[in-house]
């Protein structure tokens, strides 16, 4: 209750609350847009992703020390994460592509161990950050601050995410993705190459969730151990917002990031996590009463 | 006939070796054995590696000045190790191994309050003396464990000394104490809750209010909600507790969001590294620290607390964190216990422990009945100048505490 008296007291916190969610969410829309690539395309849920974005991380955080501004290694990390990928892609991932989902589980989730092990082992498991130094500014008599880099890093989030979009509607291997995740059967009839379709896909989804690394090392900071929280994040999102909705999944992103905000602000910090989930349910719950009502089709 | 020629030599060799064997276990038995299951992989690696280091110096330095006098008998001293992973499944059953197989009678304690907790059980079950430095779990002495002892702190009294300091500026600025008004961010977990307990009682016997009572879950990277409420609320004094991770989140969102609060106390600021981390950003905070190289402590083992930290630094190539110290005064503490003992029963040395009454390198050890130990208190550093400064207790300080801190306003990093 006490919390509500304060943000009635002084409802500018109100927007300072909203930035923050919004800046947040955009960065966890980003690993949560390749997710949803990766389970569209190729029906595999990637219990690794969070993996990708803590690797990300870390390249930023040594690119940083090598001299290299963290802004400008964005994409480096995502071309070096991309790689990555796709070596993970052809060491693994291509046996378990047409099997049960259970598979995928199990092997995504046993790359998610050993990619946090060996990075323990590698970096170490003290907790890093990369300095951007863009400055803060300053809303409405000081009332409201906006980090730069939370505003770059959304940016970088919002633009990736809409570059994305329009690399699988207009270009030809965007085309052959879209192609094969609507019928993989059909689309290796047509002459498209499925086996590099996958690769790329997992590839890109790599380099998104390095991308994502990259601007959470600038914004908080990253440990080997904390990639769970994205790959269950990632989840949620992509489960709200729908498989083959890239746009939804920014709009998710930044509204459960905001919604998030506002409950650790009136129930406490402790409750946010449930409050997140507990919308989950009822969104979830909501659309299926929905559906009831309404017959669907393919269209 | 030609097998019988094969067989004798092989037996012949085989009997050798055997009684050399045999000799070399004699040689042994003037060895004393210690066993510690420590972090060397998992999350705690970083912190497991200080503790070994801290272990190792301990065990150099004892044999090389001509090993222990227990009785009639010199010892020298040797540790098994096993890496418990940082779980403590994994710990339980590695301390059963040390117990049942290689037959050690004295346990070195692992890094952190999690795996204290998960092997006193069976130190305590098979009756084995343990000694820990890494530990400060109170939750750990309230069990009536009698194998335990413990030469840190326990965590409830990490941030009480920045509400007593909060206490003494609002004295010395003519306000009274019970006007300060308290801001707390707290992990929820064993370690983080034990440090609010500490603070909240501390708070109560000034009378002061807490105005934020915030618990981020362990996973949380982000702490702005709770910032934006310290905006609000204008708080005299923020504590933060969260390990590392909360350490370096206070100090990069508090100066990122611009967050004006005259006082900001922290824990594992060092850990954190948030003077190399943030640099300037991190001016005037203020870290609790089990210990300090600028303190006055010494032994006839190391001489003073700033000849530990050279001969730290000249073997291992960083200083010495708090609970790299720690852990080599947990060495000797065993070592004053079997001094004392006159002999290494195990029962005898537990006896000799709970009586331990001594100053090391590390600052004064006494146990309670409880196990932990009651004589050393904790400081509190501040960050001055890019350095970590002793501003309380009082006795202990090296620096004058800066305070209020000045507004980002009017201070630029």
């Amino acid at each position: 209750m006490d919390n509500i008296t304060i943000l009635l007291d002084a409802p500018i916190l109100l927007v300072q609350l909203l930035l923050d969610g919004l800046l947040a969410g955009a960065i966890f829309a980003l690993a949560a847009y390749g997710m949803a690539l990766v389970w569209g395309v190729m029906n595999i849920i990637n219990v690794s992703q969070g993996e990708y974005v803590m690797l990300g991380g870390f390249v930023t955080v040594l690119l940083a020390e090598a001299g290299i501004h963290p802004m400008l290694g964005v994409p480096l990390v995502a071309l070096l994460l991309y790689l990555l990928g796709w070596l993970i892609y052809r060491l693994v991932i291509f046996r378990i592509v047409d099997r049960d989902l259970f598979i995928s589980l199990l092997a995504t989730f046993g790359i998610s161990i050993l990619l946090q092990q060996l990075a323990n082992q590698i970096f170490g498991a003290d907790v890093r950050t990369a300095e951007g130094e863009l400055g803060t500014s300053f809303l409405f008599n000081g009332m409201v601050t906006i980090a730069h880099i939370k505003l770059a890093a959304a940016l970088i989030a919002v633009l990736t995410g809409g570059a994305l979009w329009l690399f699988l509607k207009k270009s030809r291997l965007g085309q052959a993705i879209r192609a094969t995740a609507q019928n993989a059967r059909a689309a290796r009839i047509m002459g498209i190459d499925t086996d590099r379709v996958y690769a790329t896909t997992f590839a890109l989804n790599a380099a998104i969730c390095g991308a994502a690394g990259a601007l959470v090392a600038m914004t908080w900071i990253i440990h080997p151990y904390f990639g769970l929280v994205y790959t269950i994040r990632s989840f949620m999102i992509v489960v709200v917002a729908g498989l083959g909705n890239l746009l939804g999944v920014i709009a998710a992103g930044l509204g459960l990031g905001a919604a998030e905000n506002f409950a650790g602000f009136v129930l406490g910090v402790e409750y946010q996590a449930a409050f997140v989930f507990t919308l989950l349910v009822v969104i979830l719950l909501a659309r299926n009463l929905l559906l009831g009502r309404k017959r669907q089709y393919l269209k | 006939m030609f097998r019988m020629t094969k067989i004798l030599p092989t037996l012949c060799a085989f009997t050798l070796a055997w009684s050399a064997l045999a000799t070399t276990s004699v040689y042994a038995a003037e060895m004393i054995t210690l066993g510690a299951a420590v972090s060397f992989t998992g999350k705690y690696s970083t912190n497991g590696m200080h503790t070994k280091n801290g272990y190792d110096l301990a065990v150099a330095r004892i044999n090389e000045t001509g090993g222990i006098k227990v009785g009639d008998n010199t010892y020298e001293l040797k540790i098994i190790y096993y890496d418990d992973e940082s779980t403590p499944a994994r710990g339980t059953q590695l301390i059963e191994r040390l117990v049942n197989q290689d037959k050690v009678n004295f346990i070195l304690g692992p890094y952190s309050s999690g795996l204290t907790k998960a092997i006193a059980p069976v130190t305590e079950k098979y009756q084995v003396p343990m000694v820990e430095g890494n530990g400060a779990s109170r939750a750990l002495f309230t069990q009536g464990y009698r194998y335990l002892f413990a030469v840190l702190s326990t965590s409830e009294q990490y941030l009480q000394s920045a509400v007593d300091l909060a206490a003494e500026r609002a004295s010395a600025m003519g306000k009274e104490p019970s006007s300060v008004r308290i801001a707390g961010v707290f992990e929820n977990d064993p370690f983080s809750q034990d440090v609010r307990a500490g603070v909240l009682d501390d708070a109560k016997h000034h009378g002061m209010k807490m105005v934020i009572d915030d618990k981020l879950p362990p996973e949380i990277n982000d702490m702005s909600t709770s910032l934006t409420k310290v905006r609000a609320l204008k708080p005299d004094l923020l504590v933060v507790s969260g390990h590392a991770k909360g350490a370096a989140l206070a100090i990069r969102q508090v100066s990122e969001m611009k967050i004006d609060v005259p006082m900001l106390a922290l824990t594992h600021c060092d850990s954190a590294q948030v003077i190399d981390k943030f640099g300037k950003t991190a001016e005037y905070a203020l870290c609790a620290s089990q210990w300090d190289r600028t303190l006055s402590y010494k032994d006839e083992w190391f001489g003073t607390a700033e000849e530990y930290a050279q001969l730290f630094e000249a073997t291992y190539n960083y200083a010495p964190p708090y609970q790299a110290a720690e852990s080599t005064a947990t060495v000797l503490t065993f070592v004053d216990a079997f001094q004392r003992a006159g002999s290494i029963d195990k029962e005898k040395v537990r006896d000799a422990l709970a009586a331990t009454d001594r100053e090391t390198f590390y600052g004064h050890i006494d146990f309670d009945n409880s196990g932990k130990n009651i004589a050393k208190p904790m400081v509190l550093y501040q960050v001055q100048d890019g350095e970590y400064k002793v501003v309380a207790p009082t006795k202990w300080a090296s620096s004058e505490l800066r305070h209020p801190t000045p507004p980002w306003s009017q201070w630029q990093p």
